[in-house]
């Protein structure tokens, strides 16, 4: 897995509440037998019109140039499953995601990619919406070791959590199947104390 | 302090915990499909490294296949390939794959209980939001991620945060005309699309206690909708009697061993739950959606609001506007254009049943398309040995082989542009059912009554 330690980038503001997989890549685009290419169909249904054109009013078609921090409104990634949207996040450029919530598969589809997400507090997501919609440029550093999210004009300053375990693995680039296989033992004793 | 359920069957399984982390969580049962596993057996084919118990997963295509003349190789190239590649790693892998023309093949959240796959207390995962609906049974059952799904294929484990717990109970008698996909609307447009985050709920009450599997099955099924990992319902005489026969269930003196286990597994009277709700079954009437996400519900006869819970002016009034109606409006008489009755949610014999018993004798309004995609080649069978498929064909309807089919429209099977859905399936989201389609989610006895009508009927005028 791809390490992440800190990140200095412009914001991307989404805000809408409940964006649901389906929205972030639509099935149709779920046939392929890869993890690559996705992002070239992220949230297509609202960055093309039906006539195929740019849909300009969309704000990935007008967003500031090589942002990748997605802002996004409360419960984020709810509905299907799929991996696949995270992939698309991820393969368009993005490297972090924050809303106030996030639905829980997606959240850890995130997390087993590389893709970091964090919480924020509703209040202070509507206050950075609010400040970007003014300064669209204004860059903003991500460090996961220190927990702490911040605007580099010095007016947000906030702390984020994550658990241990999910910091060390996107810190370090550690793979959960090789954590899991590295416990076999423990397993086959599981499996052996309860008959299974 | 006792204990809920659902800490029962978690416990149960817990290989190992890491300390301010996840837990390793024992995987008895796992369903895979066509769409979210192939990046799975990469990682493992890169590894070098086989199934680890290839006995505990099972394979189906049911996503992506289409819905007419399956006896035909599929003529969508990528749908193809990727149930090709299905095929491929089942063999590679040893894995028993019930594929297109297989007597078994479904919709993986029908076959799995109607197999018998699904028992109480097991865990239960697959790489689909909807595997919930397993926790019908007693068990822990829950979609997951294909880095999940590798996964459990590479060590049958997966890491994974203990959720908080929510009890739901629904006490009372159930008013006539209203289903069990009522009852989950309902809680659904009382809690929002966010209110089950976070959470995994036990159903419970006298009115779910007096529910068939197949109707519970339904209320679990569409949890995910609240944002609820899963939801369960502690097994009793009712979920005894619906495994007995079947195909993988266990028989004999094995299965008394186990009704006897099973019995243990009821929340204890003092067990504590994280949050409790209550609602009486009086108050649920037949409901219909009428927004771009499950807990924009209403009941059927009821106005369009003008605002709904955890939703903000702007993201409620795109919803409208997506879906072409107005705050004050009625949904009831309003035109539709489509009726799809399948998926996952309902698609299973009782399902077709309620459908047909109000279709019998009737003919669809001739501008409505209306698809019936049984969930399995065993619901098909069963309902052609009852006669059913006569009932919808001789309606004009179109009595179609298992899938997936328009719930996701990852098939042929979608709704065009603009027009009106009325779908006993379980997402109402922009484009769900094909880019620009509108959907109003509905129990199936609504959907067929509806197609007969040509437009949103209440079921209970009929009755």
């Amino acid at each position: 897995m791809e390490k992440f330690v800190k990140l200095k980038s412009t914001i991307t503001p989404l805000n809408i509440e409940n964006i649901d997989t389906d929205q972030i890549i639509p099935a149709r685009f779920l046939k392929a037998v890869s993890r690559d290419g996705f992002g070239e169909n992220l949230f297509r249904d609202w960055r093309y019109c039906s006539d195929g054109n740019l849909n300009n009013d969309f704000i990935l078609n007008s967003k500031p140039k090589n942002s990748k921090i997605l802002l996004a409104g409360r419960n984020f990634g709810c509905g299907s499953s799929r991996e696949h949207a995270a992939w698309a996040i991820h393969d368009y450029g993005f490297r972090v995601v924050i809303s106030s919530f996030f639905a829980d598969i997606f959240k850890n589809n995130a997390l087993n990619n590389g893709l970091l997400v964090f919480e924020l507090d509703e209040n202070l997501i509507q206050k950075i919406f609010k400040k970007i919609s003014n300064e669209s440029n204004i860059e903003f550093e991500t460090d996961l070791n220190e927990q702490k999210f911040y605007s580099l004009d010095g007016s947000i300053d906030e702390k984020f959590q994550i658990n241990d375990y999910n910091k060390i693995c996107l810190l370090k680039g550690y793979d959960n199947v090789d954590y899991l296989l590295s416990i076999k033992e423990k397993i086959l004793k599981f499996e052996n104390e309860t008959g299974r | 302090m006792g204990k809920t359920l659902f800490d029962k069957v978690w416990e149960e399984h817990v290989v190992d915990s890491i300390p301010n982390g996840p837990d390793i969580l024992y995987i008895d049962k796992h369903l895979i499909h066509e769409v979210t596993s192939p990046q799975a057996f990469d990682g493992i084919n890169s590894r070098k490294i086989n199934v680890f118990r290839p006995d505990r997963t099972i394979a189906t295509a049911d996503h992506n296949v289409p819905t007419e003349n399956q006896h035909l190789p599929i003529k969508e190239e990528l749908s193809r390939k990727q149930v090709e590649k299905l095929t491929a790693n089942c063999k590679e892998h040893n894995i028993k794959l019930y594929g297109l023309g297989h007597k078994y093949q479904g919709i993986v959240h029908v076959i799995g209980p109607e197999l018998g796959l699904t028992q109480p207390g097991m865990t239960i995962v697959c790489g689909d939001s909807h595997t919930s609906t397993h926790g019908a049974f007693g068990s822990i059952a829950f979609g997951i991620g294909t880095s999940e799904v590798e996964m459990v294929l590479s060590t049958q484990c997966i890491l994974q945060n203990k959720p908080k717990t929510m009890r739901i109970e629904i006490n009372g008698e159930l008013n006539s005309g209203v289903y069990s996909k009522d009852i989950i609307l309902y809680i659904i447009s009382k809690i929002s699309a966010s209110g089950g985050t976070g959470y995994f709920v036990e159903y419970a009450g006298s009115a779910i206690e007096k529910l068939s599997m197949e109707s519970r099955m339904t209320i679990c099924n569409m949890s995910i909708e609240m944002g609820a990992r899963g939801g369960m319902i502690a097994p009793d005489e009712i979920t005894y009697k619906y495994l007995k026969d079947k195909e993988f269930a266990p028989k004999g003196i094995e299965l008394d061993k186990k009704i006897k286990y099973w019995n243990t597994l009821r929340s204890d009277a003092d067990a504590n739950y994280d949050k409790v709700l209550k609602f009486d079954a009086e108050d649920i009437q037949p409901m219909i959606t009428y927004g771009t996400n499950p807990g924009m519900g209403i009941k059927i006869d009821e106005e369009i609001p003008s605002s709904a819970i955890n939703s903000s002016k702007h993201s409620f009034e795109k919803s409208l506007r997506y879906m072409g109606i107005n705050s004050g409006d009625k949904l009831k008489n309003k035109k539709i254009d489509y009726v799809f009755i399948g998926s996952c949610t309902n698609s299973r014999i009782e399902d077709l049943r309620s459908a047909a018993d109000i279709i019998k004798g009737k003919t669809k309004s001739p501008h409505v398309h209306a698809w019936v995609i049984p969930g399995s080649k065993s619901v098909e069978r069963a309902a052609i040995n009852e006669g059913l498929d006569k009932v919808f064909i001789d309606a004009g309807f179109d009595f179609r082989q298992p899938g997936c089919s328009a719930c996701l429209a990852m098939n042929e099977d979608k709704i065009p542009k603009g027009k009106y859905c009325l779908s006993t399936s379980n997402r109402n989201f922009e484009g769900r059912q094909g880019p620009g389609s509108r959907t109003f989610l509905a129990s199936p006895a609504t959907a067929a009554l509806s197609a007969i009508s040509g437009h949103v009927s209440d079921v209970r005028d009929y009755l």
